[in-house]
């Protein structure tokens, strides 16, 4: 444990963190999960900024997803605790719209574009609640603002990578959340793609969403995010992306396997 | 004959058997869908075979208390009591443990299914027990079935409809995306727990029809063969309750007419019959017609191909490309185009220099995503967009 990490801890301080949480749209404090008896994610502290966009960066197996995951209630914590604007997950999950990781699910499951999207209002609509126009006119522009119009009535499995991640986005987007939660939406998917997906992220973020979102490319960390989390197992540094995304905290974060050269220095503040 | 049994004229015993059969598999397609969308279909097999212990205990409990012990609901209720403690096992060791479903599914049901066995032999030993009939529930036994057993059916089957109807989106929800279902706050332990209660129900009371060996192919098939024919969750669970019943209603009079044939098993059948059928001849995902489709793509390669090469100048090796284009009429037997082969060598070499133009070109991103080195570029671009890349093809040649 680094040394300089430990310092006395006022009661203002105290009182500040304490206030940056309730305001936070997603805060986690103390999360700990563990598959068996090795913790993927350990004691994470992460208070997410509002209306801006945090990326969650480390290496594999830092518990990147998990951290998503547990904080959505996807899979249940070990401990720790979940707050969303200062109140319980449970009453605030309208909230929060989730994009889990493309290879998550069947692509050949029998549904089609449109279909998927409108299952982002299925809690809206509830049990019995008919699907009328309104929902249909919301689903086909959440998938205008991921250019997908075209494949409505598509079978998912006719999509590509990069369309798929799109039609998730578009699920998420008519939800029509206040948070944005994302694993890994840039895996795999053609550059194209990502171009249209962080368009419609910014433009989320400029009209006071917040998004958070892990991220494996280092180098577009400083184009695409506000602030990052630097995770491996715990929390290795969090905050803005020109106080945080230095090269001593990815060594650290990446346990000093990291070769500068993957690194653009013009793009790393510090 | 079977045309009478269809019509439901073969007298009160086997039209209750095959209206009970036709309820059974409309409920049993219905609910089998989303177990087999949720990929946990062979559940039902753990479910179905874990009954068997329940009916034997049920029935020797109801002779230790002065009773018959071949009361129709008290065994049911036998049966459904062992299939829920099976499941749990079932979702226990695969929780707890590190052992995959599969093994717990065939630990749970050879166990089960052997405990069945042995009691099933206990009560054959007691007076009260010879008559019992209990071998009735391993392949079913329609010939008793009473008015009081049709209703039960009837009204089962209703339940599960209902049930299906209320919670098809977080099953269909639960199906297609279990994380996403979760993150959005509806219960995936609930939802399954709904699903598998259904099942069970399914299972408890097609037990006298087709019996617990066979239940899980009326609660699969259907689905299964259902998938052949669409590509919407929601057409899936009408046409599997549409494939059950008619499996159901078929199968049934088909043995009422032959009674020498089980009713069960010849259900079962009836639904393989009209799975094979599905998985040969249906238009979209069927054998046949993706053989066709792949034919027809594979011509269309090579009939480019062909043709890029004649625009080129260079010689056909495949003798595939030359017999498809020497039979359009496009190349003569030693390989020389003719005059409709030339003009169309030189409109796919136009067509894939402006392809290629198009796709190096950043500001039409879109329209290059639909490359796929057969699509006419006339197809997907506009006049103006063409002529436009048109002038880009000549200028360079000018320099």
């Amino acid at each position: 444990m680094n040394v300089q990490n430990i310092h006395l801890v006022t009661d203002e301080a105290v009182a500040q963190a304490e206030e940056a949480r309730t305001a936070s749209p997603l805060a986690v404090r103390n999360l700990t999960v563990s598959y068996g008896q090795t913790p993927a994610i350990f004691s994470v502290d992460m208070t997410v900024r509002a209306g801006a966009m945090t990326a969650i960066v480390g290496p594999n197996g830092a518990g990147k997803s998990t951290l998503l995951k547990a904080a959505l209630d996807v899979i249940k914590p070990l401990a720790g605790t979940v707050t969303v604007f200062g109140e319980p997950l449970a009453v605030m999950r309208d909230r929060i719209a989730y994009v889990p990781q493309r290879a998550s699910v069947d692509w050949d499951f029998p549904t089609r574009v449109i279909d998927v999207v409108l299952m982002g209002m299925y809690r809206q609509l509830g049990l019995l609640g008919r699907v009328r126009g309104k929902h249909r006119a919301a689903a086909m522009d959440a998938l205008d603002r991921v250019g997908m119009t075209d494949f409505a009535t598509r079978q998912i499995g006719q999509l590509s990578g990069g369309q798929q991640q799109r039609v998730f986005l578009a699920r998420a987007l008519a939800q029509d959340a206040d948070v944005y939660v994302l694993d890994e939406p840039f895996a795999g998917i053609d550059a194209a793609t990502e171009r249209a997906i962080i368009a419609v992220l910014k433009d989320l973020r400029d009209t006071g969403r917040t998004v958070v979102a892990v991220h494996h490319d280092l180098a577009t960390v400083p184009n695409y995010f506000d602030d990052v989390v630097l995770l491996n197992t715990q929390v290795i540094a969090a905050g803005p992306v020109d106080d945080v995304f230095t090269e001593d905290n990815l060594q650290a974060a990446y346990g000093g396997r990291l070769t500068t050269a993957r690194v653009d220095p013009e793009s790393v503040a510090g | 004959m079977l045309g009478d049994a269809l019509l439901l004229q073969l007298g009160y015993n086997a039209t209750l058997v095959t209206v009970g059969a036709a309820l059974l598999g409309i409920a049993a397609g219905v609910a089998g869908t989303f177990l087999f969308l949720r990929k946990r279909a062979l559940v039902s097999d753990a479910i179905s075979h874990a009954t068997l212990p329940g009916v034997g205990l049920a029935f020797v409990l109801m002779v230790a208390l002065g009773g018959d012990g071949r009361w129709l609901p008290g065994l049911l209720l036998g049966a459904a009591a062992s299939a829920a403690i099976g499941l749990l096992c079932v979702q226990g060791l695969t929780r707890a443990t590190r052992l995959g479903e599969d093994a717990a599914i065939g630990a749970v049901l050879s166990v089960f299914f052997g405990f069945g066995i042995v009691i099933l032999t206990v009560v054959q030993t007691m007076t009260a027990g010879q008559q019992a009939g209990l071998e009735g529930f391993l392949l079913g036994s329609t010939a008793g079935m009473l008015r009081g057993d049709a209703i039960l059916l009837a009204v089962s089957a209703a339940a599960v409809l209902v049930l299906v109807l209320i919670l098809r989106r977080p099953l269909e929800l639960a199906a297609f995306d279990p994380g996403y279902a979760e993150a959005t706050g509806w219960s995936l332990g609930r939802i399954d727990l709904a699903m598998m209660g259904i099942v069970l129900v399914v299972t408890v009371v097609g037990l006298k029809v087709v019996g617990l060996i066979l239940i899980v192919a009326l609660l699969i098939v259907p689905a299964v063969t259902a998938r052949f024919w669409t590509d919407r969750a929601s057409h899936v669970v009408i046409i599997a309750g549409a494939v059950g019943g008619v499996s159901g209603y078929v199968g049934a009079a088909t043995s009422a007419v032959a009674p020498a044939l089980p009713t069960g098993p010849i259900v079962v059948l009836v639904g393989f019959l009209l799975f094979l059928v599905s998985l040969l001849f249906s238009p979209g995902r069927g054998v046949l017609a993706s053989l066709l489709t792949h034919r027809r793509y594979q011509r269309r390669v090579h009939m480019r191909q062909g043709l890029l090469a004649l625009a080129q100048g260079q010689p056909i090796f495949e003798a595939l490309t030359r017999r498809l284009m020497h039979r359009a009429g496009l190349i003569l037997p030693d390989g020389v185009a003719t005059q409709a082969g030339q003009a169309a060598a030189s409109k796919a070499l136009l067509d894939e220099t402006r392809w290629s133009l198009v796709r190096a070109d950043t500001s039409f991103a879109a329209a290059a995503t639909r490359y796929d080195g057969l699509t006419p570029i006339e197809d997907v671009l506009t006049p103006d967009q063409l002529r436009d890349v048109d002038g880009r093809i000549t200028a360079p040649k000018a320099v």
